[in-house]
């Protein structure tokens, strides 16, 4: 299946002469730093999604906000679509570039503006690391918590356009969660601040609408992030199990406990076995499932909480409890998790990493379903998981030199996402739609629900020119991948030819 | 889900409401949106034929381990709490009631939140997903049942504090916590500057601190968390107990605080942390810090630019909570820049093309 951009099905773009376009926005922004020429363009043709490669027509590298706001300009006069990056690091090609369009890079605004550890917040560029939001809040005993396993790469602009995640979301929130203003520009150039440094702004909460928005509705200048006291101390129990569905359920039970633990995952055994060759964790490599329990908060309830964790593990029938020692031995138990996605990298030539989340308590109907998948197709899937907050993450090996193994990957991705969907949970938790799931969004949507979106996006971008394509598929892309919600038996937009 | 509707009534009402709204569409009829009707103060006036929600109430779903409630709008507050309470879970934002009659719905329109708010979130950070009625009357699903949920954009928070200007709440699908199992309340004379600087210290530290408020010479903070730590924090803090209601009359505005008298309306100034108090003529009897700081009530004759143009000055917003008909400000939200308000207006031509959801509500332009 491909998934490039398609006019016939996802709308024309105009076609402008590329010579024509690198003329006139020279011409109106003559600081700009423009490539045009395909070796200096190359590096820019993919971003994390590296089996899809386009290149653009230009790629842009301001470095103040008067030459986007100029290049917007020249944009929306011209017609030229604008595709927004930061690190390039995003999972599901919401970076990747159009061949009429400009690729507008912001790698280039990336100062922190200013830490303030009494309002406990930071004001940033958004091509700043995610990481150095929180190094440069370290000396004050904050943090940034949104922590994608990306964060040593990942551009926090590149964090706001997916709402990213990582693996403490269920305590303490996602990227919407954590930001209280961004400044953005608009397709036409206009400057708009979302939010504010108070915890409220008036008018409709365009702030949240615009986390997770993928580039659609403007394009992200600056932001401001709530910072939080690190934790005085964190402590991980690692328990085994003989059984995945023992350690999904003891999940539920951890919740049930009244517990919210800072970080909850689980890694299947295939899983294991790729982190226990690769980074020597520790890992139990004859246990079915383990589960990684991280608590933090203030020492002495932390040992309060191991305790009751210890002893809900234990009837939850683990075979094996351990607590790490020190930091030390919970950076290891941790490296394997982290490091689980280049461990899987090794285990098979490549790998496709699904994104799907369910309610918990759907967790063995849909292993067994993967597990049913993955033998009729072949192809071995190892799981990891943010337990905690029902985002799974299967990862498909298979080898992409083999003939039709790639369409075959991409085919039992679609059906993971299908069942996930089913189990009433979404196609993606945290890596976002892009390009990579938007035949499957017809699958989670009903083309009423689609055409809201397109009715929210045509209110901030009318004429469609941030990032098409990505994120809200067509009507008529969803009616021809068959993959639309069909309600009560009836298919909608029954008027729409079909294939 | 019978012992649930022991606590609300159990009463699916949807299709009546989009068939009302699909009459509304058609005959270009304004709707003002009603639950319990105890927050028509909040906001401009809405002259409209009245779609009533509180029938449309119950608990659609509740499994306390996955902490996602689905409630239907016209649920009561008091009835959802009560059945949260019941497996030791909340609505962590805290959301202010205004009377017996408060419903979610109400709640989630208008986005308000309690004490806890700096520290927990907002309303509209606990909205998983919502069934929202559309104007052409379709009852349509955003969001969902899962913790984290990134496909599509996010118009369920958008709904959240949108008062019901976008589309009709009919279900609301929420993250939900279990209660602390600790807590403790406690009062510390204190000047205003000195509980400034203390808030701003403490903020800093990882305390179990989920509320804090500054009035009359007093620091009132409350400790919630584990047994262990909210006694070393107790320990450290000292002070007197406070009774834990205190926060309650506080997010509900029952505190004898609010009580209005000489002419003067009730404002809320919202302001980034840690902002000194603001250069306002307004004796410090009539403030009452919340939030760490953050929201301020004030009980004044000033006029709302005066008002406005020192909120904005310190990076916040102010607004009134006064109705107009009782001395209160015409508009009692901050206006808009030229720039927010064009896509406020773009965003309300496309969701509701002939103004038939509570127009006028937040403002007189849409």
């Amino acid at each position: 299946m491909n998934i490039l951009f398609d006019e016939r099905l996802d709308g024309e773009l105009a076609r402008r002469d590329k010579t024509e376009v690198l003329t006139d926005i020279q011409q109106a922004v003559p600081t700009l730093t423009l490539l045009h020429r395909e070796e200096d363009l190359r590096p820019f043709e993919c971003d994390g999604l590296a089996a899809y490669r386009v290149l653009p027509m230009l790629v842009a590298l301001p470095e103040n906000l008067e030459q986007v706001e100029a290049l917007l300009k020249r944009c929306h006069a011209l017609d030229v679509p604008v595709v927004t990056r930061g690190a390039g690091t995003g999972l599901s090609g919401g970076a990747l570039p159009l061949e009429q369009g400009v690729l507008l890079v912001m790698s280039r605004f990336n100062k922190i503006l200013s830490v303030d550890p009494d309002a406990r917040m930071a004001r940033v560029q958004p091509g700043v690391r995610n990481l150095a939001i929180s190094e440069a809040a370290a000396p004050y005993g904050l943090y940034y918590a949104p922590d994608p396993s990306s964060q040593i790469a990942c551009s926090i602009g590149g964090n706001v356009a997916e709402n990213a995640g990582g693996v403490h979301c269920l305590k303490y929130g996602l990227t919407v969660h954590n930001v209280l203003r961004v400044d953005v520009l608009t397709i036409e150039g206009e400057r708009m601040t979302l939010g504010a440094e108070s915890l409220d702004a008036p008018g409709f909460d365009l702030l949240a609408l615009m986390n997770g928005s993928e580039g659609m509705l403007g394009v992200v200048t600056e932001i401001t992030v709530k910072l939080l006291p690190k934790p005085e101390t964190a402590k991980v129990l690692m328990a085994s199990f003989d059984d995945v569905e023992k350690a999904g359920r003891a999940v539920g039970d951890i919740i049930a406990a009244g517990i919210i633990p800072g970080g909850l995952e689980m890694m299947d055994k295939l899983a294991i076995k790729a982190a226990e060759d690769f980074v020597k964790a520790g890992y139990p490599l004859d246990a079915e499932a383990i589960l990684l329990c991280e608590l933090d908060g203030v020492e002495a309830d932390v040992d309060d909480d191991c305790e009751t964790v210890r002893r809900v593990l234990e009837k939850a029938g683990a075979t094996q409890i351990q607590q790490a020692r020190d930091e030390l031995e919970r950076a290891k138990f941790w490296a394997g998790r982290k490091n689980a996605f280049p461990a899987v990298g090794r285990m098979s030539p490549d790998y496709y990493c699904m994104d799907g989340t369910i309610p918990r308590c759907e967790l063995p109907r849909v292993l067994k379903g993967i597990a049913a998948l993955s033998e009729q197709s072949g192809l071995a899937v190892a799981n990891v998981f943010h337990a905690g907050d029902g985002n799974m993450h299967p990862l498909i090996l298979f080898d992409a030199n083999k003939e039709g193994e790639l369409a075959l990957a991409e085919e039992v991705g679609g059906k993971i996402l299908e069942l996930c969907v089913a189990a009433g949970g979404s196609i993606t938790g945290e890596h976002g739609v892009g390009r990579e799931k938007i035949n499957q969004m017809c699958s989670q949507f009903q083309a009423d629900e689609i055409s809201v979106f397109h009715a929210l996006k045509a209110a901030f971008d009318p004429k469609r020119l941030l990032n098409p394509g990505k994120n809200i598929p067509t009507l008529a892309r969803c009616a021809e991948f068959g993959a639309m919600h069909v309600h009560n038996n009836e298919l909608p937009h029954p008027e729409l030819p079909r294939f | 889900m019978t012992d649930l509707a022991i606590h609300a009534a159990d009463r699916d009402i949807s299709e009546r409401l989009c068939e009302q709204v699909r009459t509304a569409y058609e005959t270009r009829t304004p709707l003002r949106i009603v639950g319990g009707d105890t927050r028509a103060f909040y906001g401009r006036p809405v002259e409209g034929q009245p779609l009533c929600i509180a029938e449309h109430s119950g608990i659609v779903s509740y499994d306390p381990v996955e902490l996602v409630v689905t409630v239907r709008a016209g649920t009561r507050l008091s009835a959802l709490q009560k059945a949260l309470a019941e497996h030791h879970q909340m609505l962590a934002f805290e959301p202010p009631s205004f009377g017996e009659n408060s419903t979610i719905g109400g709640a989630v329109a208008t986005g308000l939140s309690g004490p806890r708010r700096p520290w927990a979130g907002a309303a509209r950070d606990f909205v998983l997903g919502t069934r929202v009625i559309t104007q052409e009357g379709k009852l349509l699903r955003f969001g969902g049942e899962v913790m984290k949920n990134v496909a599509g954009y996010d118009l369920s928070r958008l709904m959240a504090g949108a008062q019901g200007t976008l589309g009709v709440l009919a279900d609301i699908s929420f993250k939900v916590l279990p209660i602390p199992t600790a807590n403790h309340c406690l009062r510390l004379p204190m000047s205003l500057e000195d509980a400034l600087n203390k808030l701003a210290e403490l903020g800093r530290l990882p305390l179990p601190i989920t509320a804090a408020a500054w009035h009359a010479g007093e620091l009132y903070i409350r400790l919630e968390g584990g047994n262990s730590s909210v006694k070393a924090t107790q320990e450290r803090l000292g002070g007197e107990p406070l009774e834990a209601s205190f926060w309650r009359s506080l997010a509900n505005q029952t505190h004898g605080f609010f009580h209005l008298e000489d002419g003067k309306a009730l404002w809320r100034l919202s302001l980034p942390p840690h902002t000194a108090p603001l250069a306002l003529d307004i004796p410090e009897a009539d403030i009452f810090y919340d939030w760490g700081g953050s929201q301020r009530w004030v009980k004044t004759t000033l006029d709302a630019t005066t008002l406005r143009n020192a909120c904005q000055a310190a990076g916040g917003h102010a607004t009134c909570y006064t109705p107009q008909t009782q001395g209160g400000a015409a508009e009692p939200f901050t206006p808009l820049n030229s720039v927010v308000e064009k896509y406020h207006r773009n965003l309300k031509a496309e969701l509701d093309v002939h103004g038939i959801f509570n127009p006028g509500r937040l403002y007189a332009a849409f």
